[in-house]
C-alpha cells in the first residue's frame, strides 16, 4: 500500500507540476531562511563561547600599597567562589608587557619618567563560572575590597553584545514561527488546489467503495514528500553557500582561529523531519477542511 | 407492493420518499428485487430513476421509509461503513466516470486497490476482466483517447471486477450508437447469467424490449407499474 500511495503522490506531483514546483520552491525558501538563521546562531554562539572562555578579571590596586598586604589580598580574592587562580602583576611587569605589545610605538615610552601603571591581580575564573552573569558577580565582589581601586573585565562590551545577540535570537525564533506557519499554509493551499483538481477522481473513488484512508493517504504522502524535498533543496543550497563563504569569513574575520561550523547530522535530520511534519500538517489541515468523506 | 419473498430478496424498499427541498423526487416507493433479477427502471426524464439508484448506493439518503440491501438496513449504516456497502455494487454511469489521468488498467484496478486486494490478484483479475470486455489490448491507453463505446466497456469492466452482487447502470447506453449499446447490454447479460442482480435505469423502450426483464415504471416519482418484458433480442454472441 505504501508503494501504491507513494506512486499516486508522485503522479499527483506530475499532473500538477507547476503548482507543486511553486510550493516546493516556497517551502525551500522558507526553510533556507530558517536554516541560515540557525547556522548564524550556532556560529555566533560558538564565537561568544570562545570569547567568554577568555574572560578574566583584572583588579587594579590602589597606589603605594605595602607588599605585606599582598599575600592577604591574594588569599582574600582566591577565597571568592568561582575564582580559580590569582596572579599578581606588578606595575613593573605590566610596563614590560605593555612595551612588548607596543613594540612598534616604542618611542612613546622614551620620555616616561614614572611608571603610570598600577599593580594588579589577574583573576582567572573556573570553567563553570565563565558566563557573563557570573563574571559580573565575581567582579563586583572583588571591587568591594578596600584595597582595590578598579576592576576591569576587559570585554565589558561583550555584555552589550550578548543582549543584542539575545534580541537577534528572539527575532530569529519569531521568524522561524512565521515561516513555519507560512509553509504550513502554502502546503495546505496546494493540497486544497490538488483536491479541487481531483474532485471527480475522488468522487469516483468514493463510488467504487474506497475508504477515507485510501483517498486521503496519497495527499499525506504528497505533503510529506513536499516537506522532505523542500528541506533537501534548501539544505543543498545552504551547504553550497556555506562552502563559498565559510573560508572567507574564517580567514578574513578570525585570521583562521575560528572554524565556521555547518549543521550537525542530527540537526540536518531534525530539519528534514520538521519540514516533513510541516508538509504533513499542511495536508492534514486541507483534508480536514475540504475533504469530508 | 412486495412481490417476492424476503428470503430471496436482495433489495427491499418500504414506503421510501425522497425530497430535494420542496421537490418530491420519489414518493412512497415500495418494492422488492430478488437475487439475480434483471430489472429495468424506466420512465421519462425527471421521473426519479437516477435518484432511486442513488438511494441504493447511499449517494443520497431517504427522506422517509427504509431500504434493505442484502439484509442491511441503509438507515443504520454508519458513515464509516458506507464504502463497504458500496463494494456490494458495481456502478455504471451514462458519462462513464473514468479517471482521465489513469490508464484503462488503473481505472479498473482502482476497485480492487480500494478493497485492499493483493497486487498479484489485482493484476490477474483486471487482465481477465479486460479480456472479457474486449479491452485487453488497450489496457495502457488513457480513457480520453477511447471511443464512447470503449469507455463504457471499461466502465463495465470496473463495475464487475470486484464481483459485486448488484450491478447498477444509469442510462448505460444513453450516449452510445446501436452497435456499442448492443455490446454493453450483452456484457450486462453475461454478468446476470453469472449470478449478479442487474438494475438498469433507462428511458429507452427499444433497449428494454430487445433485452427483456422485469420493468419498473416511474412517473413523477411514483412507481406506476411493475411488469415483465419479453426478450426480442439475440444475445447468443455472449
Amino acid at each position: 500500500m505504501t508503494i501504491l500511495f507513494s506512486k499516486r503522490a508522485v503522479e499527483d506531483f506530475r499532473n500538477n507540476r507547476l503548482l507543486n514546483i511553486i510550493t516546493l520552491l516556497t517551502i525551500s525558501l522558507s526553510i533556507l531562511i530558517v536554516c541560515a538563521f540557525i547556522l548564524f546562531f550556532i556560529n555566533t554562539n560558538e564565537i561568544m563561547n570562545l570569547w567568554e572562555k577568555g574572560l578574566r578579571v583584572m583588579a587594579y590596586l590602589k597606589p603605594e600599597l605595602p607588599d605585606s598586604q599582598l599575600r592577604g589580598l591574594t588569599r582574600q580574592i582566591q577565597s571568592i567562589s568561582g575564582v580559580e587562580k590569582v596572579r599578581f602583576i606588578s606595575k613593573k611587569e605590566a610596563l614590560i608587557q605593555l612595551k612588548e605589545q607596543m613594540k612598534r610605538q616604542a618611542s612613546l615610552f622614551d620620555h616616561l619618567d614614572e611608571n603610570p601603571l598600577p599593580d594588579a591581580f589577574e583573576v582567572q575564573l573556573s570553567a563553570a563560572n565563565q558566563t557573563w552573569d557570573k563574571v559580573e558577580f565575581i567582579a563586583a565582589k572583588i571591587e568591594a575590597i578596600d584595597e582595590i581601586q578598579e576592576v576591569e573585565y576587559g570585554q565589558r562590551w561583550l555584555g552589550r553584545y550578548t543582549n543584542i545577540f539575545n534580541l537577534f535570537k528572539l527575532t530569529g525564533y519569531t521568524m522561524c514561527g512565521i515561516f513555519f506557519m507560512a509553509s504550513v499554509f502554502i502546503v495546505a493551499n496546494t493540497i486544497r488546489l490538488v483536491i479541487y483538481s481531483r474532485r471527480d477522481e475522488i468522487e469516483i473513488m468514493r463510488l467504487v467503495g474506497a475508504e477515507e484512508r485510501f483517498i486521503k493517504m496519497p495527499f499525506y504522502f504528497q505533503g510529506l514528500m513536499q516537506g522532505a524535498a523542500g528541506a533537501g533543496i534548501s539544505l543543498v543550497i545552504l551547504y553550497v553557500a556555506y562552502l563559498a563563504i565559510a573560508s572567507n569569513i574564517e580567514q578574513g574575520l578570525f585570521s583562521g582561529q575560528f572554524h565556521v561550523r555547518f549543521l550537525s547530522p542530527l540537526m540536518l535530520g531534525t530539519i528534514i523531519f520538521i519540514s516533513m511534519l510541516v508538509g504533513w500538517f499542511g495536508s492534514y489541515l486541507s483534508l480536514k477542511q475540504y475533504l469530508k468523506v | 407492493m412486495i412481490e417476492t419473498d424476503a428470503q430471496s430478496s436482495i433489495i427491499r424498499m418500504f414506503h421510501v420518499h425522497h425530497n430535494y427541498g420542496a421537490h418530491r423526487a420519489l414518493v412512497d416507493i415500495t418494492l422488492d428485487i430478488s437475487k439475480n433479477d434483471f430489472v429495468f427502471i424506466t420512465g421519462p426524464s425527471g421521473a426519479g430513476k437516477t435518484t432511486l439508484l442513488k438511494l441504493l448506493y447511499l449517494a443520497e439518503s431517504v427522506s422517509e421509509g427504509q431500504i434493505l440491501i442484502d439484509g442491511m438496513n441503509l438507515s443504520r449504516v454508519p458513515r464509516k461503513r458506507i464504502p463497504f456497502l458500496r463494494r456490494k455494487f458495481g456502478i455504471i454511469f451514462q458519462d462513464y466516470k473514468l479517471i482521465a489521468s489513469r490508464t484503462v488498467f488503473d481505472n479498473v484496478s482502482l476497485v480492487l486497490e480500494a478493497a485492499g486486494k493483493k497486487r498479484r490478484l489485482i493484476q490477474k483479475k483486471v487482465r481477465s476482466v479486460l479480456r472479457l470486455v474486449g479491452m485487453e489490448d488497450q489496457q495502457n491507453t488513457f480513457p480520453p483517447s477511447l471511443s464512447g463505446g470503449e469507455q463504457q466497456r471499461v466502465a463495465v469492466a470496473r463495475a464487475i471486477v470486484g464481483d459485486p452482487k448488484i450491478i447498477l447502470a444509469d442510462e448505460p447506453t444513453g450516449s452510445l450508437d446501436d452497435d456499442s449499446a448492443n455490446i454493453i447490454m450483452g456484457l450486462l447479460n453475461g454478468v446476470h447469467i453469472r449470478g449478479a442482480t442487474v438494475i438498469i435505469a433507462t428511458h429507452d423502450k427499444d433497449l428494454i424490449s430487445k433485452t427483456g426483464g422485469r420493468v419498473l415504471s416511474l412517473k413523477q416519482g411514483r412507481l406506476e407499474e411493475s411488469a415483465f418484458a419479453e426478450k426480442h433480442y439475440d444475445n447468443s454472441i455472449f
